[in-house]
């Protein structure tokens, strides 16, 4: 009886062993799921499976912020003009801290915000003009808005932090010097705060204006996902090879001006190659200066105004020479249309 | 019998009763008192369970073992992001495993460093030391597996029961130094497999499988079941033909069996992950090392009539589970298995280890502590130590 009793203890616990061996000899189970996807590898190649495909491409996006649109989107304020003659220019500026943003397909990250984005709006004027931002913190924590340029320190948003659910602060200056120009939150711990994305650009029009130009403002920044100090991510404006699946469309002939600005933490430097070209880079746009070149290298928050034009249409990547960078992101594309505009020596089909 | 069943009545509730209350609190908890326990965050886990590096892509096992479901959403290779696949898809509960393909012309015996970021931005890891082209399991891999477990395996063994005749002609204390020696090497075996368990499950296991506790759970059901069964072995060896001497041997060569077939596992899936290349040297070594689990066998053996045929089995017995082993290892290898499988060694020689110290206390003096015991045993540690050296 005992005996019996024990070998169906011993059989049952065999039992138990070799089913639990079994599924874990077969972890991949069996799929039922049997319709086939293609990709493309980043060397071109041709891979097809019946599963997922993990791919930062953006084919069916749900994000909210797009990069696309903030490439082109200026703001300029509300505008009235002051008894003295002088154009003031007001803008509203609001922190949050508590909200998620997708920052890649699928990639859910606390990000912190003004107005919403990472970046923040690209605000615009002309020098002279009288800027008065309003900013209210919606945050959890406190912030500030530490612009760079030249202003009274009563508004260098360092030692006013402004509170949580709801303070205000009004910060007033005089748009000056010309250039392009990042502002920031100030708050300790400094690196955290502008690594979670509060930063946007300032542009500083000079008085006479710019040859007209197809302009963009490109931020060079990275997100650390996984708080290890080393960025997971890096991009022109956030997103992750967004303008490599999505090339921004200019045409052969125009001149572009691309305002960029490397807001990048964690990495010293930043650098941005461009493709087919070469650009004539004003330093902090300020004009004093510039030079030729199709590579240029950023530290932090270093800036300048990029200017070029294409002949030839086609393809043209722009990216971080620094390739890690552009290998987690920062890489993106140029689709140049028209008439070549000087003598093409090959007969290449430039597609579209 | 009324009185009886009522009495039964009351047996079964009280023993249920535990049961109910046990059920209602496990519900409330999950029900309505859910937010009682709504403390802190739960952190995702994934566990990268195995890597193949196949032609021209990298195929990763990933489990879900932490608290929550996760999302793989981006795959890289040495910190630089891929597009890759997912199958059957990116969704994964707890426990749910999937195959992840990311495409790349990788180098052979070269490191790389696999990365997987789920939905809130985590990045895991996985360190592969040199990359070696997965297993394609044919025939001739089939072949190759078998001759390495006949090497390390069978053969040494087989050497080692030639000590037979020289163990016969000994005195009585020299024997029981045998016996000493035996055991000794066992035990120092038995260290070795669970040292080797607990560092798959430190590597490849993920914390959720409670790596030390299954080790431990495992050693000793494995130590419990062998035990039950041989001493039902020894007992009715009494009452057959079978003599005592024979049932021990028996015993050790299945102990040291299912300790080859860890070793074999360990081998193979060595050879499988590319993490040893496999030299002569170390055939030798493991070689030299294995012929001393013949003496083993050999030494209780030596007190009955020689039984050439009997050794022989005996020497299969033990050596031959290399070979599955390999064969497992290298083909279906999984570190869960493997865990196990070192374990269910561990307390099979474990079990050995009694009952040859038990052998050797009838046979003797009901002394333990004889010179010839307490040397033969220390001796035995030293040699496999320093055999350990060569593998």
């Amino acid at each position: 009886m005992e005996s019996s009793r024990s070998k169906i203890m011993m059989a049952s616990m065999i039992t138990i062993v070799a089913i639990s061996a079994f599924y874990f000899l077969l972890p991949e189970g069996i799929s039922a799921q049997q319709e086939e996807k293609i990709f493309k590898t980043h060397s071109g190649a041709i891979v097809k499976t019946t599963g997922q495909i993990l791919d930062p491409q953006y084919t069916e996006s749900t994000m909210e912020f797009d990069p696309m649109e903030y490439l082109r989107e200026f703001n300029y304020g509300r505008v009235s003009t002051l008894p003295d003659g002088t154009t003031l220019r007001e803008f509203t500026i609001i922190a949050e801290d508590d909200e998620e943003m997708e920052v890649a397909p699928g990639v859910f990250f606390n990000t912190w915000t003004f107005n919403g984005t990472v970046p923040g709006p690209t605000i615009r004027a002309t020098e002279g003009d009288l800027v008065r931002v309003k900013f209210i913190n919606n945050g959890e924590k406190e912030h500030t808005i530490h612009f760079h340029g030249i202003h009274e320190a009563q508004f260098d948003g360092v030692f006013e932090p402004v509170g949580s659910g709801g303070g205000q602060f009004t910060y007033e200056f005089r748009a000056g010097p010309v250039g392009v120009h990042p502002y920031h939150c100030h708050i300790m711990p400094l690196e955290e705060h502008i690594a979670r994305g509060l930063y946007g650009v300032f542009i500083v029009d000079p008085k006479e204006g710019r040859e007209p130009a197809d302009e963009m403002v490109m931020v060079l920044n990275g997100l650390d996902t996984d708080f290890d100090a080393e960025n997971n991510f890096y991009a022109a404006n956030t997103i992750p090879f967004y303008y490599q699946h999505h090339p921004i469309q200019i045409n052969t002939g125009d001149l572009i001006r691309v305002y960029v600005v490397n807001m990048v933490e964690f990495d010293p430097i930043n650098n941005l190659h461009l493709h087919g070209n070469l650009y004539r880079y004003n330093p902090t746009g300020t004009d004093t200066d510039s030079f030729f070149t199709d590579m240029i290298t950023l530290s932090q928050t270093e800036r300048g105004i990029m200017e070029f034009s294409y002949d030839y249409p086609g393809k043209y990547l722009f990216h971080a020479h620094k390739v890690e960078f552009s290998e987690k992101g920062w890489v993106g594309l140029f689709l140049v249309n028209g008439e070549p505009l000087a003598e093409t020596v090959g007969s290449i089909d430039y597609g579209s | 019998m009324e009185v009886n069943s009522t009495s039964k009545g009351k047996l079964i509730a009280s023993g249920v009763i535990p049961f109910v209350f046990l059920i209602i609190m496990v519900a409330y908890i999950f029900g309505p008192g859910s937010d009682l326990l709504d403390l802190g965050v739960p952190l995702p886990e994934i566990t990268m369970e195995k890597v193949d590096f196949m032609n021209s892509e990298i195929h990763v096992t990933v489990r879900n073992t932490g608290p929550i479901p996760v999302d793989i959403v981006i795959a890289d290779v040495n910190d630089r992001i891929h597009p890759a696949a997912i199958e059957p898809d990116k969704h994964l509960e707890r426990f749910e495993t999937a195959l992840v393909r990311i495409p790349f012309e990788w180098n052979e015996a070269e490191p790389y460093i696999i990365g997987l970021t789920i939905n809130d931005g985590t990045r895991f890891e996985k360190e592969i030391e040199a990359a070696a082209p997965a297993l394609e399991p044919d025939l001739e891999l089939f072949g190759f597996f078998a001759i390495i477990g006949t090497y390390v395996g069978i053969i040494p063994v087989m050497i080692g029961l030639l000590w037979l005749p020289f163990i016969k002609k000994i005195s009585k204390s020299k024997y029981h130094f045998f016996l000493a020696l035996t055991a000794g090497l066992l035990l120092f075996l038995g260290i070795d497999s669970v040292e080797e368990a607990l560092e798959v499950s430190k590597e490849s296991l993920a914390g959720s499988f409670n790596g030390m506790l299954l080790v431990a759970t495992v050693v000793v059901l494995s130590f419990l079941g062998l035990y039950y069964s041989g001493e039902k072995l020894v007992k009715r060896a009494e009452t057959s033909r079978l003599a005592k001497p024979v049932a021990i041997a028996l015993m050790i060569s299945i102990g040291i069996g299912l300790h080859n077939f860890g070793e074999g596992l360990a081998i193979g899936a060595a050879v499988g992950l590319g993490s040893i290349a496999f030299s002569t040297f170390l055939i030798v070594g493991f070689a030299l090392h294995n012929t001393t689990e013949g003496i083993a066998i050999a030494a209780p053996m030596s007190r009955g009539k020689t039984m050439i045929g009997k050794l022989a089995a005996m020497g299969l017995i033990a050596g031959s589970p290399a070979i599955f082993g390999a064969w497992v290892g290298g083909f279906v290898y999984s570190p869960f298995t493997s865990v196990v499988f070192l374990s269910i060694g561990a307390g099979a020689i474990f079990q050995v280890i009694i009952t040859i110290l038990r052998w050797i206390r009838e046979e003797g003096d009901k002394n333990l502590s004889s010179a010839a015991v307490a040397s033969g045993f220390a001796i035995g540690m030293l040699i496999m130590y320093l055999t350990s050296i060569l593998v």
